[in-house]
């Protein structure tokens, strides 16, 4: 019986991003070609202006390509509307900021609660789900607490759990340890590594960071929008 | 209801900013619940007067005399059970600060024209009896002490006796009542015998009336028997103005301006003043909010859901705002003691509050909640 090879979870052909800057239109992606297999942990790295940061807005449904074609699970999502790619987002993708984004007013386990709030869960199932998430992040004792009572690690891995409340299969991670000292870096991303061992979770993070790179099972460089390496680990 | 707690806690982001907002809202709505109450005594105050009555007065003005010889020629029309006569007196006792009206009748025909007002059996026939007899409403009489068997001295300030005398002495008969709630909070007013008065009138100011009330027969018969009685006395010397009992009360109050018109151009600017601080509380609020509003944009929220967000947001500022001020509304007129005019903060006062709320939360709910809806999230994430 012949093997049907598993297509990739995320399939980019030909993408290209501009942008009209007054009279002006700057490319800022040229025609990029892109596959990542599920359960892959792939780094994108490359100078300031390079186009990680728009692939990646793109690859998690934030942007829209000018051109070419972005296909995540089998669904061209460079083709769907502003309500369906917001639904598509609360399935299919978690992100992870440099600079946390929770809400200051919510404690931990509400803002892990937040994408809950669109599924038909009810509260005390909203509640069980966040606890197992910030469980699995190791903060159950700090579920009460609000960000401003956490420390940058501790608030890194409480929108960590927020990624990952509602299972989704991609994980869109920007410059995950940016704000983070070596310690609590090295902690976020052993974090991030188990995340996609043990639990099969596709990621994709930007990074500048060499040393961030290397928990990545495949380290991919962009330069002035194009793709210029691709290295595995 | 389960996106409750975020807006709720996103409104009191900044607590203390949010606190003096509500005050200027709280204090704008006890504002605009004490001047709807106004408007509300005088609009109501004739809602639920007799559609089977009617009040001719003179064609020029109500202030002119008609002559009592007309009563028995409008009585004999037909769709009419029958007519009183009445005049202003414009009487004042001692404190001109708490003015009360009193009317001239003939005691007889107003039990038959009022049958709203209740009176003691006895009370009632004394005050028919009694020349210079007078019955007070029980507020009226409970406002000033008055009972049975008390002379009243009134400086009129309209009627002058034969002797040049302003002063008239009226002797309490009879305190009464009214048949339902409405009639009790009317109480406070007096009827005084036309006896005394058309006999210690000057000889030129005998034999006239102020006004003529005509109970019908059947309330619809109302404009019929306005238009008969009106054609009855066009072209004489006495032509007449008639019109149901609504109507005349509120011309009566409009004498004295629109009290209503001014009442709504006072709450039109103080909605407008806490339209500008409210709309830049939010506008504020949610300027400082756009990158976790393009946050939950990320999470999956969509555009309009947003927008909702923000408006419930404005909509609960100022409901809250709105319910502390008209409940002091409501407890200030409850409290009100008894020399004070009857304001209720009613149900058409809260009516209007609620529109009011509505309105308000969506001229400074909408702007922001549409800048919300519309921010990109790249862009608000990039803090462009």
């Amino acid at each position: 019986m012949a093997h049907t090879p598993k297509p990739p979870l995320v399939e980019i052909r030909g993408l290209t991003k501009a942008y009209v800057r007054g009279k002006q239109v700057v490319e800022v992606l040229h025609g990029i070609d892109l596959d990542i297999p599920e359960g892959d942990f792939v780094a994108l790295m490359g100078p300031s202006g390079s186009g990680k940061t728009t692939l990646l807005n793109m690859i998690g449904g934030l942007d829209s390509p000018t051109d070419g074609l972005l296909m995540v699970n089998g669904q061209r999502i460079d083709d769907f509307g502003s309500n369906e790619l917001a639904a598509w987002r609360a399935r299919t993708v978690g992100f992870i900021f440099q600079s946390y984004n929770l809400m200051p007013v919510l404690t931990a386990q509400k803002n892990v609660e937040l994408p809950l709030l669109l599924t038909d869960l009810n509260a005390s199932q909203r509640a069980r789900h966040a606890d197992i998430a910030l469980e699995l992040v190791g903060l159950s004792d700090r579920a009460k607490h609000k960000p401003n009572e956490l420390s940058g690690g501790q608030q890194q891995r409480v929108a960590i759990a927020r990624a990952l409340v509602s299972d989704p299969q991609l994980l869109i991670c920007d410059e995950p340890t940016g704000d983070l000292d070596r310690k609590t870096a090295d902690e976020v991303l052993k974090l991030m590594q188990t995340l996609n061992s043990q639990y099969g979770k596709t990621i994709i993070m930007v990074t500048h960071d060499p040393k961030a790179a290397e928990y990545a099972r495949r380290i991919v460089h962009l330069d002035k929008g194009v793709l210029v390496d691709e290295a595995a680990h | 209801m389960k996106y409750f707690q975020l807006i709720w806690t996103a409104l009191f982001r900044k607590k203390l900013r949010t606190l003096f907002t509500l005050l200027s809202l709280s204090a704008a709505f006890l504002l605009i619940g004490l001047l709807q109450a106004v408007t509300s005594l005088f609009a109501g105050s004739v809602d639920f007067l007799g559609a089977d009555r009617l009040i001719v007065q003179a064609r020029t003005s109500f202030t002119q005399s008609l002559p009592m010889r007309m009563l028995p020629q409008i009585e004999m029309l037909p769709g009419i059970s029958r007519v009183n006569h009445s005049q202003f007196f414009g009487g004042q006792f001692q404190d001109s600060r708490q003015p009360f009206p009193q009317f001239v009748v003939n005691p007889q025909r107003l039990f038959d024209t009022y049958p709203e007002w209740v009176i003691d059996k006895d009370q009632r026939a004394n005050f028919i009896s009694t020349q210079d007899g007078a019955i007070v409403g029980r507020l009226l009489a409970e406002r000033s002490g008055w009972k049975v068997g008390d002379i009243v001295p009134l400086n009129s300030f309209i009627w002058l006796k034969a002797d040049g005398s302003r002063v008239w002495e009226w002797r309490v008969v009879g305190i009464f009542d009214g048949k339902n709630q409405e009639w009790k909070d009317r109480t406070q007013l007096m009827y005084l015998n036309y006896g005394q008065f058309e006999e210690a009138r000057p000889l030129r100011a005998k034999g006239l009336a102020g006004v003529f009330v005509v109970r019908l027969k059947h309330p619809e018969d109302s404009q019929r028997v306005s238009d008969m009685i009106d054609a009855k006395f066009e072209n004489s010397v006495d032509e007449t103005k008639t019109q149901n009992e609504q109507e005349f009360q509120l011309g009566f109050i409009k004498q004295f301006g629109d009290i209503g018109f001014m009442m709504n151009l006072i709450s039109a600017a103080v909605i407008f003043t806490i339209l500008i601080l409210t709309g830049y509380t939010m506008s504020q609020a949610v300027r400082e909010r756009i990158p976790e509003l393009a946050v939950l944009k990320c999470l999956g929220f969509t555009d309009n859901l947003v927008l909702w967000l923000v408006l419930a947001e404005a909509l609960l500022l100022c409901a809250i705002g709105a319910g502390i001020g008209m409940g002091l509304s409501t407890m200030l007129t409850t409290a009100l003691p008894a020399e004070f005019p009857p304001l209720r903060t009613d149900g058409r006062v809260w009516l209007f509050a609620a529109t009011t709320v509505v309105g308000l939360a969506l001229a400074v709910g909408l702007p922001p909640a549409l800048r919300a809806k519309r921010l990109k999230i790249v862009d608000a994430l990039a803090g462009r």
